[in-house]
């Protein structure tokens, strides 16, 4: 080795160990995590998670610094894939100064990472996950804000049924969430009497065609696609340029601007395209306008859905954790104690909802929305159209 | 050629109608005539003209990628794994100049039918230029250095090479854009369909940016064959794929030849990857794998090296997966469905190295010691 060479590892060795010095003094800080895919085809919802939870850290948490902590984000990229989400899990649980995460926005991530935080003690608060088995575990650890696809589905299945669909084609992304919510759909629209022509799983990207054949030939008056926005987007441009003339219905994971901008004119021709959600657009709830305007301020751009939900579950985790540590003598509170803090929280005011959980985790009613999209421009996206609004507690087991 | 896709086209047909017809009377025709109201010889029947059209179209679009990968293999006798990236930065290229010129507002809006082509030709030639210069700098730096080396040396490089470009690729989109898959705008009249015939009350289309497709591999054919076969850089092309040391006794640079190979397959691949944005729209880093496996597999089921039969397994195999994912659903009651396409593709690619590994059209030649 050269005499530069060892010059350089010396230094670096110093400054490795001046470093870690520096990182132990501070016992107070606070860490909550985020998890949610900040790179790939479905960034622009993961960004965005991360994003509103960075808002509402900065926002809200003023009571945990006058007790003299520290609060910082560690955000984590889980790339929309459940493999990522483990390994990450795995990190975040290692470190003991993170108390309380956000995330994730796939529940095929969430489940299985979520039991690397059920072994640890550590509590998470999904802004976005809707698959059953998110919270049918029963884990103490795992709660969320939104709705539940056994619930969307059906919502769904009704839409379709009220505007006169008589025959559907479901197509889903064979992940937990795609095809759970698929399956719901499809069950409670043949209850309907509609007919399902095809139930058909695909991880396609690009070519379309052969499950397009299917679809035209069974002359359906609906594609219901459970899945998320990416692959969607190409399925029903390509769906349209062969001259499918129906209505294209979908989930939640339909809500992003991008369907818009990959489709275009697909999603306003014909029968027009409609989705389920359990986030409304920002302007549905009354107390996000100041997010909207900080946010754009902040990041100078339109927040995506999920982020109004990401900021209250950041605002559930820190007011959880003051609860704790409060309780705990102004102490740091364990893991343990946060988990129970959350569950204690009632009617907790957020910008989307005012929440309280039930043993599950879910919360005690959760809003589901139909809405239309209005235009072919993705600017636009913000104005599509909400047609139903609807108030459902969780199904009792 | 033509006789052959039409013979492979009807051999397919053929397949689909004799298991229409066996599978008429049982539950699967029964499931078919309550799904859709029509007997299972007429659903086949009715589907089947866009069916082959569909699968000649995408097998124009595996040609077009395969020819890359036969033209490197004829040289060196090596797969060039990383050929699949070559094709996805000529994809990215395309639709980023595509991208900007919409932003100029010079294509999509009022602009004139004729300046749409003439763009589309435009972002063709930057991605075949920047495709073909990254693979004559990935022979130079990852190939040229291990051409000594024993056979699997370069294979393992050529993977690694391939792994570098894909997150290179995701690196310099996710920071100068913030997400990694792009659109292609919308200009031109490319997803209009133009009607060929109507059989039963069915017409049968094609939109027009497959045409281009098929048009644009057509021509590649051509004019590559015409280049190997017809003139002087052909010549000395064939002579270093023939006896590398001979051909450089004869006063041929080889280096010189080598790079210029990899510069014809690296253009060609960067126009397959315009072409490929074209016709499916949304692109990411990881476009290349895929598309780039099956045209592999369309090089070989052809026989590697053989220009011919990279176009003739590139039809083949898109006939195939299309049959597959239209009627596999049908004759398996939904328990198999289109997900299983794939299974053929490579099924194909098991058989031809077991019983003809030397593909369709490949001679028999001895391995060159």
């Amino acid at each position: 080795m050269s005499k530069r060479l060892m010059f350089v590892v010396a230094v670096l060795v110093v400054a490795s160990l001046v470093l870690a010095a520096c990182g132990g003094q501070q016992a107070t800080t606070i860490k909550i995590a985020t998890q949610s895919p900040l790179s790939g085809g479905q960034s622009s919802l993961g960004v965005d998670i991360k994003n509103g939870a960075q808002l509402a850290l900065e926002q809200l948490s003023g009571p945990l610094t006058e007790m003299g902590f520290k609060v910082e984000l560690a955000p984590y990229d889980d790339q929309a894939n459940p493999d990522t989400g483990v390994a990450n899990a795995k990190q975040i649980v290692s470190d003991p100064a993170i108390l309380c995460g956000v995330g994730h926005l796939n529940s095929g991530v969430m489940i299985p990472s979520s039991e690397e935080y059920h072994n640890a003690g550590l509590a998470f608060v999904s802004p976005a996950n809707t698959n059953p088995k998110v919270t049918d575990r029963g884990y103490l650890e795992v709660n969320r804000i939104v709705g539940r696809d056994d619930v969307q589905g059906v919502v769904g299945a009704e839409y379709a049924n009220s505007i006169g669909v008589k025959s559907v084609f479901i197509i889903h992304d064979k992940t937990a969430y795609g095809q759970g919510v698929a399956e719901f759909f499809k069950k409670r629209a043949e209850e309907l009497g509609m007919t399902v022509a095809g139930f058909e799983g695909t991880e396609e990207k690009a070519n379309f065609d052969p499950i397009i054949t299917s679809i035209l030939a069974a002359n359906v008056d609906m594609v219901y696609f459970g899945g998320i926005y990416d692959q969607a987007g190409v399925l029903f441009k390509q769906a349209r340029e062969k001259g499918f003339m129906g209505t294209f219905m979908g989930p939640d994971g339909m809500d992003s601007s991008t369907l818009a901008e990959i489709a275009g004119e697909a999603l306003v021709q014909g029968g027009g395209m409609v989705y389920s959600s359990v986030s409304g657009p920002a302007s549905v709830y009354p107390g996000t306008a100041k997010f909207i305007s900080d946010f754009k301020a902040k990041f100078n751009a339109e927040p995506q859905p999920f982020a109004a939900q990401a900021y209250d579950a950041m605002a559930i985790c820190l007011k959880a954790i003051e609860n704790a540590a409060k309780a705990n003598g102004n102490k740091i509170p364990t893991r343990q104690q946060v988990a129970q803090a959350i569950r204690e929280l009632k009617d907790f005011p957020g910008i989307t909802g005012t929440y309280t959980f039930n043993n599950i985790g879910d919360i005690t009613s959760a809003k589901y929305f139909v809405i239309k999209v209005v235009s072919a421009d993705k600017t636009k996206w913000g104005e599509n159209e909400v047609i139903q609004t609807l108030d459902i507690a969780p199904p009792s087991k | 050629m033509l006789a052959f896709s039409l013979v492979s086209g009807f051999a397919l047909s053929a397949f689909v109608i004799v298991l229409a017809f066996l599978f008429q009377n049982t539950a699967v025709g029964a499931s078919v005539m309550q799904r859709f109201g029509v007997s299972l010889v007429n659903y086949t029947l009715l589907n089947l003209p866009q069916v082959l059209m569909d699968g000649l179209t995408l097998g124009f679009v595996y040609a077009a990628i395969a020819l890359g990968y036969t033209m490197v293999y004829g040289v060196l006798e090596f797969i060039n794994f990383a050929h699949s990236e070559i094709f996805a930065i000529g994809a990215f290229v395309g639709v980023e100049v595509l991208i900007a010129l919409a932003a100029y507002g010079l294509i999509g809006g009022q602009n004139s039918l004729l300046s749409a082509y003439l763009w589309l030709l435009v972002a063709l030639l930057a991605g075949m230029l920047v495709a073909g210069t990254m693979a004559v700098l990935v022979e130079r730096i990852a190939y040229r250095p291990l051409r000594g080396a024993p056979r699997l040396v370069p294979l393992i490089s050529a993977i690694g090479v391939s792994f570098f470009l894909q997150d290179a690729i995701r690196l310099i989109e996710s920071v100068t854009t913030g997400q990694f898959h792009r659109i292609i705008p919308a200009f031109g009249n490319f997803d209009n369909r133009i009607p060929l015939f109507t059989v039963a009350g069915n017409t049968v289309d094609i939109q027009i940016k497959s045409l281009i497709v098929i048009v644009a591999a057509i021509i590649m054919l051509v004019g590559l064959n015409y280049l190997v076969n017809a003139t002087k850089v052909g010549k000395a092309i064939r002579a270093v794929a023939q006896d590398r040391a001979t051909a450089s006794l004869m006063g041929i640079d080889v280096n010189r030849i080598i790079s210029m190979t990899f510069l014809i397959g690296g253009t060609l691949g960067g126009a397959a990857g315009v072409l490929y944005a074209l016709k499916f729209t949304r692109i990411d880093p990881f476009v290349g794998f895929f598309p780039g496996l099956k045209a592999f597999t369309a090089a070989v089921l052809g026989g590697i090296g053989n220009l011919t039969g990279a176009l003739l397994g590139g039809i083949v195999l898109g006939l195939l997966e299309t049959f597959a994912g239209t009627y596999m659903s049908i004759f398996t009651m939904g328990v198999a469905g289109a997900e299983y396409k794939d299974i053929f593709a490579f099924g194909i690619l098991i058989l031809v190295l077991i019983f003809r590994p030397q593909g369709l059209m490949g001679e028999n030649v001895a391995q060159k010691a």
